[in-house]
């Protein structure tokens, strides 16, 4: 095994015990990067030189014994989480050139930690997309598959872990862009509670939804990064105070007893088959646990996509309002007045897919069409939360595919918006409700393509999904393969 | 035909805390552009607003004065619209749900008390400003104003003329500052009056088609403006016209208001919840421990200073139009215990000296102590009325006691008998004409012995004393 395919809790024993350092584990990672990045991309900034700073320092403070628990390991970030002095461009044109003067405070926990930083990664724009193809800087592909995507928005964060580019990586999650590309590259990918992270200094697509997680390699890194971003942070209204235990204590306490909620509205028509198998299988597996699998109903599930599709794009209508070209990023040259300014930077400076956003969540917020839109959205989107609280009742966690297909081609989907909408169809009712979700790797398709499993607890019961995933990763007996570059 | 005026007025007020209502910058006026500016100020990606408690107490200050009901739960709602002094490209306001609603306050108008009615009162965040080079055509925008916290306080249509809304104005503008949390400074904008106005056929119950009218940063303008506005509307409804609901702006210069925008072009602002901040929960407990901090108020003090003091309306109107000065009186009237002469020396010398020179009373260094004092020593003869003029303007200058001053200056009363006896035998010796005539009957000639007598004595001899020995000693 090379450096850089560990996971962060190997790592962490090896440098502890002096077997290796930061300065090797990031040169390994830098030298993979060099092999692989040209054929994946999964960066929009890489950080080669900070990195072997970072990493010195690193381990000087091991030989101190003072190592954290990131301390010389290479993490990257979604390129919408802000980076001091390092640019942050959301994918997009028009931010191509802006550096925040601040970080964002999952950044100061990962540097508090010891986080290495090794870059910024791809994604869709404005983290509107499933594929990462809307990206103004190119595409990412699939590690299993060049010639496909590998799930957005956050692919990059996706790919780099997948493609061992990177340790672990940061993403965000407004409707699946952190489940979805974790699903379709093989690796482990949490969307916390709304609240449990701060989204300060996360560049907002639909605030009431946004919120940022983790990508590693397996169950127990995710939950090791977890204990890193997570808490209060009073510079965020909505993050939330409560307790933060310790993830990693619940890596193996089992499900012996637990009930475990399959709803019936997952297994849909248009779920690929090779897909549905594999997760009908995992329902073994966890039986095999001891815990029960029972039938439970989320009779709002059918609205979910329109429900979705009506407040993510009016908040993103408002939140990317300021991009006007007068303070920072793009702006269009030679104008002759203000309007000419706004209307040309904006063109210009914006791609399609969120032009379309804008466009529907303008119209979702106008006036005479609010009450019929928006406000009932936001109707619906408390019966959709209702439906979880319901469910959760009677069973620990609740368990469905994460998509319902594997990775498809790039291109496949780029010209119907509504086919690449449904391959959100099991995350996004997540993200309404506010709960967190884990994907996990479940198996691969004929084609070799990875699927994933998700699981999905209550508000603030993470460790639920800490101690099932682990449970299941441990004993679902699927041969770890890693994809052939 | 007689028309009436309908006119309801929106009131925007800049709130005095330190920092802006969404971050920790500064909120004072006057610094260098973009001098109270952070990322949150800038609307840079990613930053989110966390909001000042202060902001929600000085709401709920003016909502408890103004007889609101406050709504226990309130949200923050985006207005949407582009602008470059507008960093986020929507202003955090609020919409649906205000905190505070259905209050009023009393007005009086030609002796008459008049019911205004408020419809709500709610929280934002102030816009920017921009600065236009017209030699080198180019447009700066300075945010130091971005997030300053402003109230608006919107009333009911209940005001049916300029001068009723002006006087509305004016009480709305005096409970601010006595409440503490505007300074009211109309044109540094801290205070700032939108008005909306239609006229009817008097007797009617309808409204009229309204225009809204802005830019009108004084009192003086806004009642101006009112009347040109209500007789423009009245011009076009008597030449058989249609009055249209458009957007107004006052022009100082020309005394007209001329047409900014129409119905058309009014802005669509796509209000929605803002997914930012969370709702703002407020306990009957926070409400009472803001009711408790409430001063009393312009209104309740003038009933009571004329009912305490037995000073007149007027006065008591005077002494209340600002709190500091009500406290200075009071402040006096307690260490001397002399409502009246107490206001005649604040409502007279004081507010002439501090009027001249621009000056409000916080800053007048003649404490109420020494007026206090000042009062005592002419009630127990050690001055005169005419020397405490002398001495009070000392006072108002120097901010030296009365004592001191009369001490220095030698001032003490003259109230030593046998010392004027013999002041008085020189005058009348040195006289022989005067003398004469007045013991002829012209009983005018005693004015001139007594000016003779405050002449050697350089105004310090006891009026009275003086009065009462010269009769004797001109009698013969």
């Amino acid at each position: 095994m090379e450096l850089h395919q560990l996971t962060i809790h190997e790592l962490q024993k090896k440098l502890r015990g002096g077997d290796t350092t930061s300065v090797d584990v990031v040169e390994s990672v830098i030298r993979r990067i060099d092999a692989v990045e040209d054929r994946i991309h999964s960066y929009i900034t890489l950080m080669k030189d900070s990195a072997r700073e970072e990493a010195r320092r690193a381990d000087e403070e091991i030989r101190k014994g003072n190592a954290r628990p990131l301390t010389g390991i290479p993490i990257a970030v979604k390129d919408l989480i802000c980076t001091k002095g390092i640019r942050t461009t959301c994918g997009s044109k028009i931010l191509s050139n802006f550096i925040p003067p601040y970080d964002a405070t999952v950044v100061e926990k990962l540097r508090d930690a010891g986080a290495v930083f090794i870059g910024k990664t791809n994604m869709d724009e404005f983290a509107m997309g499933s594929s990462t193809e809307t990206s103004h800087f190119g595409v990412t592909r699939n590690p299993w598959d060049l010639d496909r995507i590998p799930g957005g928005s956050s692919g990059g964060s996706a790919t780099a872990v997948a493609a061992d580019e990177c340790i672990a990586s940061l993403g965000s999650d407004t409707g699946g862009s952190i489940r979805q590309p974790a699903a379709l590259c093989d690796v482990v990918g949490m969307k916390p509670t709304y609240g449990r992270v701060s989204r300060y200094g996360l560049v907002a697509f639909a605030s009431s939804l946004d919120q940022i997680g983790p990508f590693t390699k397996d169950v127990e890194d995710c939950a090791i990064l977890l204990n890193v971003i997570s808490g209060y942070d009073p510079r965020e209204s909505t993050s939330v105070q409560v307790e933060v235990p310790d993830f990693t204590s619940f890596l193996s306490e089992g499900i012996e007893g637990w009930t475990v909620g399959i709803p019936k509205e997952y297994f849909i028509e248009g779920i690929d088959p090779e897909v549905e198998a594999a997760v009908r299988k995992a329902i073994g597996v966890i039986e095999g646990l001891g815990a029960r699998c029972v039938d439970v109903s989320l009779p709002h599930t059918e609205y979910c996509l329109a429900v979705y599709y009506i407040i993510a794009p009016a908040e993103a209508s408002s939140n990317l309002a300021r991009y006007d070209g007068v303070k920072y990023g793009y702006r269009s040259k030679d104008c002759r007045d203000l309007m000419e300014m706004y209307k040309r930077t904006r063109s210009e400076g914006f791609g399609m897919e969120v032009k379309r956003r804008i466009m529907l969540g303008t119209y979702a917020l106008s006036s005479g069409y609010y009450d019929a839109y928006y406000k009932k959205a936001s109707q619906v989107r408390a019966l959709i939360k209702r439906d979880f609280d319901e469910a959760f009742q009677s069973c620990d966690v609740i368990m469905t595919p994460t998509s319902p297909t594997p990775a498809f081609r790039i291109g496949e989907k780029m010209d119907d918006p509504l086919q690449m909408y449904l391959s959100d169809i099991f995350t996004i009712s997540t993200n309404l409700a506010g709960i967190p979700g884990v994907s996990v790797p479940c198996g691969y398709t004929a084609g070799g393509l990875p699927i994933g499993l998700q699981f999905l607890a209550a508000h603030f019961a993470e460790e639920k999904l800490i101690r099932i995933a682990s449970a299941y990763e441990k004993h679902s007996k699927i041969e770890k393969r890693r994809p052939n570059l | 035909m007689e028309y009436e005026a309908v006119i309801g007025l929106e009131v925007h007020a800049q709130l005095l805390t330190d920092s802006k209502i969404f971050c920790g910058c500064s909120t004072r006026f006057g610094a260098a552009p973009n001098a109270n500016a952070c990322p949150i100020c800038l609307g840079m990606p990613g930053v989110l607003p966390v909001l000042n408690r202060k902001v929600v107490e000085f709401m709920m200050k003016m909502a408890l004065a103004t007889n609101c009901s406050i709504n226990g739960q309130n949200v923050f709602a985006r207005k949407n619209y582009f602008y470059p002094d507008l960093p986020k490209g929507y202003q955090i306001s609020q919409y649906a749900q205000p905190p505070a609603e259905h209050g009023h306050i009393d007005i009086e108008i030609n002796g008459d008390k008049k019911r205004i009615g408020i419809t709500r009162i709610h929280m934002e965040e102030d816009a920017g400003k921009l600065v236009h080079d017209e030699v080198n055509p180019s447009s700066y925008v300075d945010v130091n104003r971005c997030g300053v916290p402003l109230i608006e306080i919107v009333s009911e249509p209940d005001l049916r003329s300029a001068e009723e809304a002006a006087t509305y104005l004016r009480r709305l503008h005096e409970i601010l500052v006595y409440l503490e949390i505007c300074d009211g400074n109309m044109q540094e904008g801290s205070f700032r009056c939108d008005a909306n106005v239609s006229i009817r056929p008097k007797g009617t119950e309808p409204f009229g088609t309204r225009a809204e009218l802005k830019n009108m940063n004084s009192f003086r303008n806004v009642q101006r403006a009112l009347e040109y506005e209500i007789k423009r509307q009245q011009y076009i409804l008597e030449g058989g016209g249609q009055v249209i609901q458009e957007t107004r702006l006052w022009d100082d210069s020309q005394g007209v208001t001329l047409s900014m925008r129409g119905k058309e072009e009014a802005h669509d602002y796509r209000y929605f919840p803002d997914p930012d901040l969370v709702p703002i929960e407020i306990s009957d407990g926070w409400i009472e421990d803001v009711r408790k901090t409430l001063p009393e108020l312009p209104l309740e003090k003038r009933e009571r200073f004329i009912r305490d003091h037995g000073i007149p309306t007027y006065d008591a109107g005077v002494l209340t139009s600002n709190r500091a000065l009500a406290d200075y009186y009071e402040e006096a009237v307690r260490l001397c215990g002399k409502p009246k002469i107490v206001s005649n020396w604040v409502m007279g010398d004081l507010l002439r000296f501090l009027n001249e020179e621009k000056r409000d009373i916080r800053e007048c260094i003649l404490k109420p102590s020494d007026l206090a004092e000042m009062i005592n020593l002419i009630e127990n003869r050690t001055i005169s009325g005419k020397i405490a003029k002398e001495v009070f303007e000392d006072m108002y200058r120097t901010g030296k006691a009365p004592r001191r001053i009369i001490d220095e200056k030698g001032l003490v009363q003259i109230t030593d008998e046998e010392a004027l006896k013999k002041t008085i035998g020189e005058i009348i010796t040195a006289n022989p004409a005067q003398l004469e005539q007045y013991r002829a009957g012209k009983e005018k000639v005693f004015g001139f012995f007594v000016g003779q007598v405050m002449k050697v004595t350089k105004g310090k001899a006891n009026p009275a004393l003086v009065n009462e020995l010269l009769k004797k000693m001109l009698a013969g």
